[in-house]
């Protein structure tokens, strides 16, 4: 893992200084809110609906036992005792006052983390696919990637005040984990006759407007990747709106302009660029790539976890949903589950993090991953060691086996906390997750997405659920619509629009009559629900959802 | 009375020649008044032939104008290149990794924010992670 040079200590505890006597020039008065608004948003301070909110970057989702249990503390002595996880590798605490958080900035800095640009019209959190460094489908580790792109972004001179927001995301695999193509720019690592470089993609973002993004450039060798990226992002400067917030994604820029136009002014700008960058940028990757150097694996004896597996039924369906392949041999990804049934997605107390702390220590080379899905990721566990973590993960709420089923659901948090927010997501979330486990019908409805966002800015990103739940406000009741189909990996769709929206009482009922019309129709246990939806279309599912309306139609 | 900011802190006016809007340019222009929404299609021309160069920050939520600044430096302007507006403290070092000699501010700004929070940022090339990367 990458730890911070003297260089990154010395950057973080500048700028906590800076930021402790901003917020002090704010309380004088030598700051206007106005002014001192896109100064705390740099730094990662919202003020949300009942409070200020910190959201701090878990780095291309990697954190050690150290950093989780500083967030632990954290949590405990500034805020009320558990954080919550997003779908940026990030973790928001919900409650700190102003006057504290310059402390516990400092307290995020003892431990390499930071709450720079995971706010405000700049270059966000660099996030990368979860399992980086483990998965066996990999082509190159895409966290040195996230680590160069997060010093270049890094109070970048030219970005810190652009048009609107702007998200990076990297993979290394071409299973997309990362959902690149809703990036404002999605990287993904491919390899070209032996040399390693980027596909480019940009203008994907979900949103009021929602767009897969377009290829810029097929190929991109390696050391070209900081003035391509800062190609990209000037021209997006100069060229996107300004004259209207809802318009001045890069998405737009590109839907406005043209692809083609865009890549034209991209490479005219990138030969400008390019000469400025010698070639310091390719040494700082190698001392980057040498830190990331997978850890030392062990070989040993699994059948005592065959045999555990086969004796425990609950430890076998839990190793069924909750594993993925690791590249290593005896090796196993485990994602703990932070979607116990009828619980907050993504929540997580202090308690639970120092358990997670302590496992990866114990049984995970120090490693930990936040991934978009708000779960927490042990990338490198010896299959040895899965009973044992799985009765400690037990004996803490977090054993639930349900890692990509149908209450693995991504929400927002909703009115429940966020100002922005028209409808509620997290109690949608819960009621959806109690249901299905008092139907039992989870396991054998098998892999499918929900994703609940509680309003148009699709922070749940609901378009690329497999069902999407959107909460509107219709005249001041909670009014929920549904997507079908959407897609947020390689094959990347976005959902397409069932038909009127439901009250809180009747989406519950609603998403169930969607599950029941797959169960029926499925050829058979191994087509998925998103398989079947492509294959017999929107008709049936609507339906489903509006069954007067097909009576009348006859 | 504006205040023109450098790493030496507040002082005066010393620059004699008069900016000139780019809609009021011609061919003998030498000295340039640029909105923040210029057509970067003319930066080439205006790098060659320029003197000095005034860049607008109407709002200091408007960052096109830090864009601008690099493009002209990246094309080889080296006169005097000066920020005017609504520019923060907190953004001088900015303005002056994106390629800025100095700032222009008005006497309100000035009296809000005090020199001395415009000094504490002029030591802008320490803890600088762009430059870094370059060489």
């Amino acid at each position: 893992m990458y730890e911070y040079t003297e260089f990154d200590s010395a950057f973080l505890a500048e700028r906590n200084a800076q930021f402790r006597a901003q917020v002090e020039r704010r309380l004088s008065g030598a700051l206007t809110e106005d002014e001192f608004k896109p100064l705390r948003l740099m730094n990662g301070l919202y003020l949300q609906l009942h409070a200020y909110m910190l959201r701090v970057a878990i780095p291309y989702g990697t954190l050690n036992a150290a950093q989780m249990r500083q967030l632990a503390l954290i949590s405990e002595r500034w805020d009320k005792g558990y954080g919550h996880f997003t779908t940026r590798q990030n973790i928001q605490f919900n409650w700190p006052r102003l006057q504290d958080v310059p402390d516990m900035l400092d307290a995020l800095a003892e431990v390499g983390l930071h709450a720079i640009q995971t706010s405000g019209n700049t270059i966000r959190n660099v996030t990368a696919d979860h399992f980086a460094g483990a998965a066996g489908d990999e082509i190159a580790d895409p966290r040195p990637y996230a680590e160069l792109i997060r010093q270049w972004s890094t109070d970048h001179p030219e970005f810190q005040f652009l048009g609107r927001k702007f998200k990076i995301a990297v993979t290394g695999a071409s299973a997309d984990r990362a959902v690149i193509r809703a990036h404002d720019i999605g990287l993904q690592i491919v390899e070209n006759e032996g040399e390693i470089g980027f596909r480019v993609l940009v203008g994907g973002g979900l949103g009021r407007t929602p767009m897969i993004g377009k290829v810029i450039r097929e190929f991109l060798p390696e050391a070209d990747l900081l003035p391509y990226l800062e190609a990209i992002v000037a021209v997006y400067n100069l060229l996107g709106r300004r004259d209207n917030k809802y318009k001045a994604r890069i998405k737009i820029t590109v839907h406005e302009n043209g692809i083609d136009n865009i890549r034209a002014l991209t490479e005219a700008e990138f030969v400008l660029r390019r000469a400025a960058f010698t070639g310091a940028g390719a040494a700082r990757l190698g001392e980057i790539q040498a830190a990331f150097a997978p850890p030392a694996f062990r070989t040993g004896d699994v059948s005592a976890y065959e045999t555990a597996r086969a004796g425990d039924p609950v430890l076998r369906s839990w190793a069924d949903t909750n594993l993925f392949a690791h590249r290593a041999e005896g090796y196993a990804i485990v994602s703990v589950s932070l979607k116990a049934h009828g619980a907050t997605p993504g929540d997580a107390t202090a308690a639970q993090m120092r358990v997670l702390a302590d496992l990866a220590e114990r049984y995970g080379h120090d490693e930990l991953r936040i991934s978009h899905e708000q779960n927490v990721i042990l990338p490198h566990v010896h299959k040895s060691d899965l009973p044992a973590l799985h009765a400690t993960l037990q004996q803490h709420g977090l054993a639930t086996a349900n890692i990509g089923l149908i209450s693995d659901i991504i929400a927002c948090p909703g009115m429940d906390y966020c100002a922005l927010a028209t409808a509620r997501s997290i109690p949608i979330a819960q009621e959806i997750a109690t249901c299905f486990d008092e139907l039992k019908l989870e396991h054998d409805v098998g892999p499918l997405k929900i994703k609940i966002s509680g309003c148009i800015n699709a922070c749940g990103h609901h378009h690329v659920g497999h069902i999407g739940i959107l909460g509107l406000d219709r005249a001041g009741v909670e009014n929920y619509q549904v997507t079908l189909g959407g897609d947020g990996t390689e094959d990347a769709a976005l959902g397409e629009r069932a038909g009127p929206g439901f009250s809180a009482e009747e989406i519950v009922p609603a998403i169930e009559r969607l599950v029941h019309v797959y169960l029926d129709l499925r050829q058979d246990r191994g087509e998925t629900f998103l398989q079947t939806y492509r294959r017999i279309g929107i008709a049936p599912f609507k339906a489903a959802l509006y069954p007067a309306e097909a009576v009348a139609a006859e | 009375m504006n205040v023109i900011v450098t790493d030496a802190g507040f002082g005066p006016e010393t620059f004699e020649q008069r900016f000139v809007p780019l809609d009021a340019a011609d061919g003998a222009t030498r000295v340039f008044d640029l909105p923040s929404n210029a057509d970067p299609d003319h930066l080439p021309d205006i790098a060659r032939r320029a003197e000095a160069i005034r860049i607008a920050f109407p709002s200091f939520a408007d960052g096109r104008g830090f864009t601008l600044a690099r493009r002209l430096r990246l094309l080889g302007f080296q006169g005097r290149l000066r920020a005017h507006g609504h520019v923060l403290a907190d953004q001088y070092a900015m303005a002056r990794r994106a390629g800025f000699d100095e700032v222009e501010i008005d006497a309100e700004l000035a009296a809000r924010q005090p020199e001395a929070q415009w000094r504490a940022r002029a030591d802008w090339q320490a803890h600088d992670y762009r430059t870094r990367l370059l060489v």
